[in-house]
């Protein structure tokens, strides 16, 4: 996509906004950073777009859209679900933002590219609808498909849900198989679950990096950081406790996660966290019928909800187990 | 797994004030029996159950958990088990999910007329989980030796 | 530093006989915060709870554990007992080590052991147990009846019969409601007029009530007790204090051609009407759509008409606000929209009718002065097909409703009878799914129709109408005998399903009261509060909370009054004191709380809180109105921050009980 650089400069440049949400470099070309720019200047010395601008920024509209003045936001597809959902919360003051819809073909992942065999790579470009892909030991070309995070791999629309302004096209929803890893999972035995996520929980650090990029997990004060839940700890006291967070964190976030995917992609320790909301997910959308969080600006979320003839626990965990 | 004989699950139950307190209480008045290992807290409606409250009993070495509360549509709040129902439902497919054994975790509905289905309902719950033998799944995880 | 005293009590045998009360005692006295743990025989007894009295003084004690019988037995007394001592009787817990411990178990070890652990959770619990104070909220002494139908007027007249002002607010210019236009009334067969014409001028008579007609609710605000509601009367051109209702101006006006709603448009009326002649209040209302001096200034006929000077062109909408202590909804029904039934012919022929307008058809007030005449060419149809289950008991997917109106079997049976007993040359043809009869005499009622009256009942239902050359082509099935019959019908009726009135949702949302999908309100409780909604100090009464006929609406009508009693007779609500109760400083103003709360209690504030650098923030934060709040506790689990908590209930007392048992 053409024009986001320029488009930030524009609406700057012209005063329709005082405030611009985008990205800057971070310590790497590709660990690229949500930032706030506020001059010309800044945005041509600094704004970035690239393959790398996966981080989602809705989440920092919420501080931003209480700054007093307008920002302007580039969303991408999956960004706007995001933002929806936390305008339907009363988070996000929507009258103050302006959303700019970036079109988006999926952002790549500088872990996936290596997996290639590709080490000291230098810089990663956009050519003729591949990537070129320079290092140190020479120039590689891969299909952008291979180079996607496991967000965009399994990417659920194409669809904005809200825009001011569209670069590109809008899209339609995509079918990528995002629960078919939910689903081997549900299809192992009980025993090979409780290895499977003990294998992974078990690396958990509690650097709580998958709370703090959450869009969902915005909270004025996180019932982890609060002493009169009963169950604040900072550090990950025993094995527990990692359980006790991952499995609270993802019911907290129920029926408002968008699956947005951020919680993987920032994980230190590759845990691939979004497997626990997509369970929820796809529980939701098999027992109480099909729901995107954050597609619509009025719908109930269906924790917050429920019919007269739902299925009773005992019915659908028999189902949710695979069987 | 080694299941000792005199090993007994401690088994937490949380009853609605209104319907299956009730129940636990007319079960008691006409004297029928259900393990004493079962030990249940009032809660105001199913609808207060928070998802904490159960992982923090397992935390402790909880063997089993259950939820009791009103039958759905006569709920003294109206509405409140639907919402416990639907959360539930989606904490214990989680916890499958996770490969804890989904039997240590129940929902019964259970009226205040209902002093045999509570008694009913504890004694197999036991019973179950009884068999399934101790938390070593979540005990595993809390390191302990 | 928290002082907690524990009783065990032996209830005699009950408890003492599996439970060694005093090792209990013992071993709960060694629990951190105890400083005094003792037994007794009966701590229910005068002399019991003389104990615990004392031992709240003598130790200055800041919690209690009593470890019994279930708190749902003697939570109350103890309660009491402690507040006798000067000390918050929220600051007590139960333990139930009766029924729930040495009722069920034989082993005394085990029931012991169970003991002390009920006795441990309690006191682990009251060791975060905080002093909760029942708030208390005045009552105003007076209630609105939304609706002046059938159901509304039983229930103003019920309230005002105990000495209790009540102000009626009917949106049509006069009471009494869908019950006017009824001929006669099922099963006795007396006419609607004559019983409920008398009603109505009880309500104008009573001094206690007053009677807002062509008015409607326009906002509601507070909540039980002291309810703000403003009340738009709709401007009727004419002083109501002035009008005399003598009815020479309708006699006058030009405008002759305005379709005659009462009689559903089957004759016309006045550009001035009074909508019948026993309306209440009997003044006359212009409309507006018609008159030509409201439209273009010029007429002004009935102005010089009116002796009593009674017509104001100039009159406007107006506003007035009153304070109740109670609602109660009575907004009622209406047949549904029949013109998407085109399989029936309704819109294609005159003499396809709905069953209301053949009420009007048969009445003697009606368009045809109670001669039954066909709309079309006014001739006497001598072949009448009722069609049943109109738009009622409708697949979910179609048209129509779901639910059974349950008024039409009644009503058609009714119509049958009456044709046949009028004008015996008739033949009638009812179709029907189920004929559905409970009700007293109902049964009777319907047999009679057959056996006696000769009306012949056929289950099947009707396929198509089809108007030709002046007859109406009824094609249907008779599904008993397996054949498919054709009807040359001279008018066919249907039986319509009835639905809430349109006004209905608004109302509900103005009232935070809840609805079901079909737009009928909630009840609190399906069986045992059917006539009060979830949200407290708000009633219902007759056809808005589900179909009803005339007797079970006036039963509902003066049961939902005997609630509005109960409340107003009270100086003011002792509220309970377990609410729900948000943490500003965590609320994300989310409104998760809000979604899940089935009274309405939850409501946002936009707060000025200090931020970082000496500046402030404007937060959204969510405020509990503790005199509506009944402490379900649904909005604490939707809480995602955990800022909401409940009360008596909370997060860490639960939490502090959990531990305390699985320890």
């Amino acid at each position: 996509m053409q024009g986001v650089k320029e488009k930030a400069i524009e609406l700057l440049r012209s005063k329709s906004v005082d405030r611009v949400v985008g990205w800057k470099a971070g310590e790497f070309f590709y660990d690229l950073t949500p930032a706030v720019f506020t001059s010309v200047p800044e945005v041509e010395q600094s704004f970035v777009w690239s393959v790398f601008c996966a981080a989602n920024l809705s989440k920092y509209l919420i501080a931003e859209s209480r700054r007093g003045g307008k920002v302007a936001a580039f969303l991408k597809p999956c960004d706007t679900y995001s933002f929806v959902q936390l305008v339907k919360e009363h988070r996000i003051l929507r009258e103050n933002v302006h959303v700019v819809g970036v079109q988006c073909a999926g952002m790549c992942d500088m872990e996936t590219i290596r997996s290639h065999g590709l080490s000291a790579v230098t810089s990663v470009a956009e050519q003729d609808g591949a990537l070129r892909v320079e290092t140190l030991y020479g120039a590689r070309t891969l299909d952008r498909k291979d180079a996607l995070g496991e967000k965009c791999r399994t990417c659920k629309s194409k669809k904005l849900a809200v825009y001011d302004e569209l670069l590109g096209e809008q899209g339609c929803d995509e079918d990528n198989g995002r629960f078919l890893e939910v689903a081997r999972i549900e299809a192992m035995t009980p025993e090979e679950r409780f290895a499977f996520w003990r294998g992974e929980l078990s690396r958990c650090i509690r650097c709580n990096a998958c709370r703090n990029v959450c869009p969902a997990c915005s909270c004025e004060t996180c019932v982890f950081d609060n002493p009169d839940s009963g169950l604040r700890n900072k550090a990950a006291a025993d094995a527990f406790e990692e359980n006790l967070f991952h499995i609270i964190r993802a019911f907290h976030v129920a029926s408002r996660c968008t699956d947005c995917g951020e919680c993987t992609r920032v994980c230190p320790q590759h845990i691939p966290l979004h497997l626990l909301n997509r369970k929820f997910i796809k529980d939701i959308n098999g027992l109480y019928g099909p729901y995107q969080a954050g597609a619509d600006f009025d719908t109930k979320p269906p924790l917050m909800d429920f019919t007269l003839h739902d299925p009773e626990p005992s019915q659908a965990a028999v189902r949710g187990g695979g069987v | 797994m080694q299941v000792n004989s005199e090993w007994k699950p401690t088994i937490v139950a949380f009853c609605c004030n209104w319907c299956s307190y009730a129940g636990a209480d007319l079960s008691g008045t006409n004297r029928l029996s259900y393990p004493a290992n079962v030990r249940i807290i009032r809660i105001p409606c199913s609808c207060r159950l928070n998802p904490m409250f159960i992982l923090r009993a397992f935390q402790r070495g909880a063997d089993g958990v259950i939820l009791c509360g009103c039958h759905p549509g006569d709920c003294r709040y109206t509405t409140g088990n639907y919402y416990a129902r639907r959360r539930m439902t989606l904490l214990f497919s989680m916890l499958d999910y996770l490969g804890i054994e989904r039997a240590r975790t129940r929902v019964e509905w259970v009226s205040a007329a209902e002093g045999a289905k509570f008694a009913a309902t504890m004694n197999d719950f036991v019973q179950t989980v009884t068999a399934l033998g101790e938390n070593r799944r979540l005990e595993d995880l809390r390191c302990k030796a | 530093m928290q002082r907690i005293g524990v009783f065990v009590c032996w209830c005699g045998t009950n408890i003492a006989a599996t439970v060694d009360v005093q090792a209990v005692s013992d071993a709960l006295a060694k629990e951190p915060g105890v400083v005094l743990s003792a037994n007794y025989q009966y701590m229910c007894s005068q002399t019991g709870q003389d104990l615990i009295e004392t031992a709240i003084r003598e130790h200055a004690l800041t919690g209690v554990v009593i470890c019994s019988c279930s708190p749902r037995m003697h939570e109350q007394t103890f309660r009491k007992t402690v507040a006798r001592a000067g000390l918050n009787p929220y600051l007590l817990e139960i333990a139930n080590i009766r029924e729930q411990c040495s009722w069920i178990h034989k082993d005394r070890a085990q029931a012991t052991e169970k003991a002390i652990i009920l006795g441990r959770a309690a006191i682990a619990k009251v060791q975060l147990n905080t002093p909760l104070q029942a708030g208390q909220s005045p009552v105003t002494k007076r209630a609105l009846v939304i609706g002046g139908g059938i159901a509304g007027i039983q229930t103003a007249l019920d309230i005002a019969e105990a000495g209790f002002a009540v102000d009626i607010v009917e949106k049509q210019p006069t009471i009494g409601g869908k019950m006017t236009q009824l001929d006669k009334t099922f099963p006795t067969l007396d006419c609607a007029a004559c019983i409920l014409t008398p009603k109505m001028v009880d309500c104008a008579q009573n001094e206690k009530i007053r009677i807002f007609s062509y008015s409607e609710v326009e906002a509601v605000s507070g909540f039980v007790g002291s309810f703000r509601v403003t009340i738009r009367k709709k401007a009727r051109y004419v002083r109501e204090d002035v009008c005399t209702g003598c009815g020479l101006c309708t006699e006058k006006c030009p405008q002759k051609k305005v379709p005659n709603a009462f009689n559903l448009g089957l004759d016309t009326r006045r550009a001035i009407y009074i909508p019948f002649a026993q309306a209440v209040p009997k003044v006359a209302v212009i409309d507006a759509d018609y008159c030509s001096m409201l439209k273009n200034g010029k007429c002004g006929v009935c102005a010089k008409v009116c002796a009593a000077g009674a017509i104001d062109y100039t009159q406007k909408d107006e506003l007035v606000e009153c304070e109740y202590g109670a609602i109660v909804a009575a907004t009622g029904y209406n047949p549904i929209d029949l013109s998407g039934y085109d399989e029936f012919a309704y819109s294609r022929s005159p003499d396809v009718v709905s069953s209301l307008e053949f009420e009007r058809l048969m009445n003697a007030a009606g368009p045809t002065g109670g001669t039954l005449l066909r709309p079309s060419d006014k001739t006497h149809p001598k072949t009448i097909v009722f069609v049943q289950c109109v738009g009622s008991r409708c697949s979910a997917e179609g048209k129509g409703k779901t639910y059974c109106s349950k008024i039409c079997c009644m009503y058609t049976a009714k119509h049958a009878m009456l044709c046949r007993e009028k004008y015996p040359d008739t033949d009638v043809y009812v179709f029907y799914i189920d004929v559905r009869t409970p009700g007293k005499n109902f049964d009777e009622f319907y047999r009679r129709a057959v056996e006696e009256y000769g009306v012949h009942y056929i289950k099947g239902m009707v396929g198509k109408v089809s108007p030709e050359g002046g007859k109406l082509k009824v094609q249907a099935s008779d599904l008993l005998d397996g054949r498919q019959l054709h009807i040359d019908a001279d008018m066919v009726v249907l039986a319509a399903a009835i639905e809430p009135d349109k006004s209905a949702r608004p109302l509900a949302t103005m009232l935070t009261a809840s609805m079901d999908t079909n737009d009928f309100f909630t009840e609190a409780h399906p069986k045992l509060r059917p006539v009060e909604s979830p949200t407290a100090g708000v009633f219902l009464s007759g056809c808005c909370q589900g179909p009803k006929d005339i007797p079970e609406t006036v039963a509902q009508a003066s049961a939902a009054a005997s609630k509005v009693i109960g409340l107003l007779s009270k100086d003011s609500i002792v509220c309970n004191p377990c609410v729900a109760q948000p943490d500003e400083l965590m609320c994300n103003g989310c409104s998760s709380c809000e979604k899940v709360c089935p009274y309405g209690a939850i409501t946002y504030l936009d707060k000025e809180f200090r931020g970082p650098n000496r500046t402030t923030l404007l937060r959204r934060v969510a405020q509990v109105n503790p005199a509506v709040c009944q402490g379900c506790g649904a909005c604490t689990v939707a809480c995602p921050s955990g800022a909401m908590d409940l009360k008596g209930f909370s997060n860490r007392q639960i939490m502090a009980e959990v531990d305390a048992i699985c320890r």
